[in-house]
């Protein structure tokens, strides 16, 4: 089965998982800007991730026939410097019409300080004055409740947001219905130990049924699995799900998503 | 031949990895036991604990209560506290 990886930091991995994702029907991703695993020193260090995330990248993945496409940002976690990230918003525009950028992401809060609050809110900002949408990340373990419930009061509380071209990743069982009731899409992410699993990820949706809904590895450079997706997939069709509907999950919900980026020219591959 | 329902068919598929994963869960207390340290003080034991009763209630959100439990509390009035309007 074709399908596209919403959430992945191919910059870490190597080619040989691209040409594995590719054996294992992965024919689109998108690659939002995150954290390097230290705090990059200037705007510069940015532009130069920036250069490799529209430029490098889609030719790796073009290689084995996957069609990348990105989102850029500062991430949450480097937010605390608020000057660095005003310089960085501030030159996030020289990229925003190139190929294959999809939009601001992946904006949002980790340890749900007023800095990153700032800084979420001023991304958001460039977002609405550039037309772009919006890839969120919601922190980890016991931060996720408290900062994506902070997250969405400032999403519902400016009134120039679509919700629709709003995508909140990294939902689990405590989160997902806030999110969807609200008219977000929502991301879950296959992820071990501090996400969710293949099988808790089917669970959600049978209990809130596939549409906005998204599934995706997060695969970077920590403990992660780029295949994830594939175990999603044959976990849905141990119980018995129909492929239209691990079809649409796993592949129309994120063509429908991304098809409201400017960026997103997609090719079928039937 | 009788047609199995769906409930059964969830517990034959689940049986084998729930019994698994309650002894991997059951070994790993006991590890923790046996080092006979202050962890029984630690909040995150008390957390531990209040889990596992949580899966012996009979009602149908124990991964979202789970996970509520191991939450920090969300407080409507952040952006006073922030002084961000």
């Amino acid at each position: 089965m074709y399908y596209i990886d919403p959430h992945i930091h191919m910059v870490s991995r190597t080619t040989d998982d691209y040409e594995t994702l590719a054996k294992m029907g992965c024919v689109g991703m998108s690659e939002p800007a995150f954290w390097a695993g230290y705090d990059r020193g200037s705007v510069d260090g940015f532009r130069d991730y920036f250069e490799q995330l529209t430029a490098f990248e889609p030719r790796r993945a073009a290689n084995y026939g996957i069609q990348h496409y990105t989102w850029l940002c500062i991430n949450a976690k480097e937010a605390e410097n608020v000057s660095l990230s005003r310089e960085v918003i501030a030159m996030i525009p020289e990229f925003l019409e190139r190929p294959g950028v999809l939009g601001i992401g992946e904006i949002g809060l980790n340890k749900n300080t007023r800095n990153e609050v700032i800084v979420f809110l001023e991304h958001v900002d460039l977002a609405m004055k550039t037309n772009e949408q919006i890839l969120i990340h919601t922190p980890h373990l016991e931060d996720k409740f408290q900062g994506t419930r902070m997250i969405l009061d400032m999403l519902v509380g400016d009134s120039r947001i679509d919700r629709a071209r709003v995508l909140v990743d990294h939902v689990e069982e405590h989160t997902i219905k806030h999110v969807l009731d609200e008219g977000f899409w929502a991301g879950m992410t296959l992820y071990p130990v501090s996400k969710c699993t293949p099988a808790r990820a089917v669970d959600m949706v049978e209990m809130y049924g596939p549409e906005r809904l998204l599934v995706n590895s997060a695969g970077d450079w920590g403990p992660s699995k780029p295949t994830a997706v594939p175990d999603f997939i044959l976990e849905m069709r141990r119980r018995g799900h129909a492929e239209s509907a691990i079809r649409r999950v796993v592949y129309e919900n994120p063509k429908q998503f991304f098809s409201q980026s400017r960026g997103f020219a997609f090719d079928p591959p039937e | 031949m009788p047609v199995e329902s769906p409930g059964q068919a969830a517990l034959e598929r689940e049986f084998l990895p729930i019994r698994a994963k309650i002894l991997e869960i059951a070994a790993s207390l006991d590890r923790i036991e046996r080092c006979e340290g202050e962890e029984m003080a630690d909040a995150r034991w008390q957390q531990l604990q209040k889990a596992i009763a949580l899966l012996l209630e009979k009602q149908g959100n124990r991964a979202g209560q789970v996970q509520l439990l191991f939450s920090r509390t969300y407080e409507s009035d952040w952006r006073e506290a922030f002084q961000i309007g």
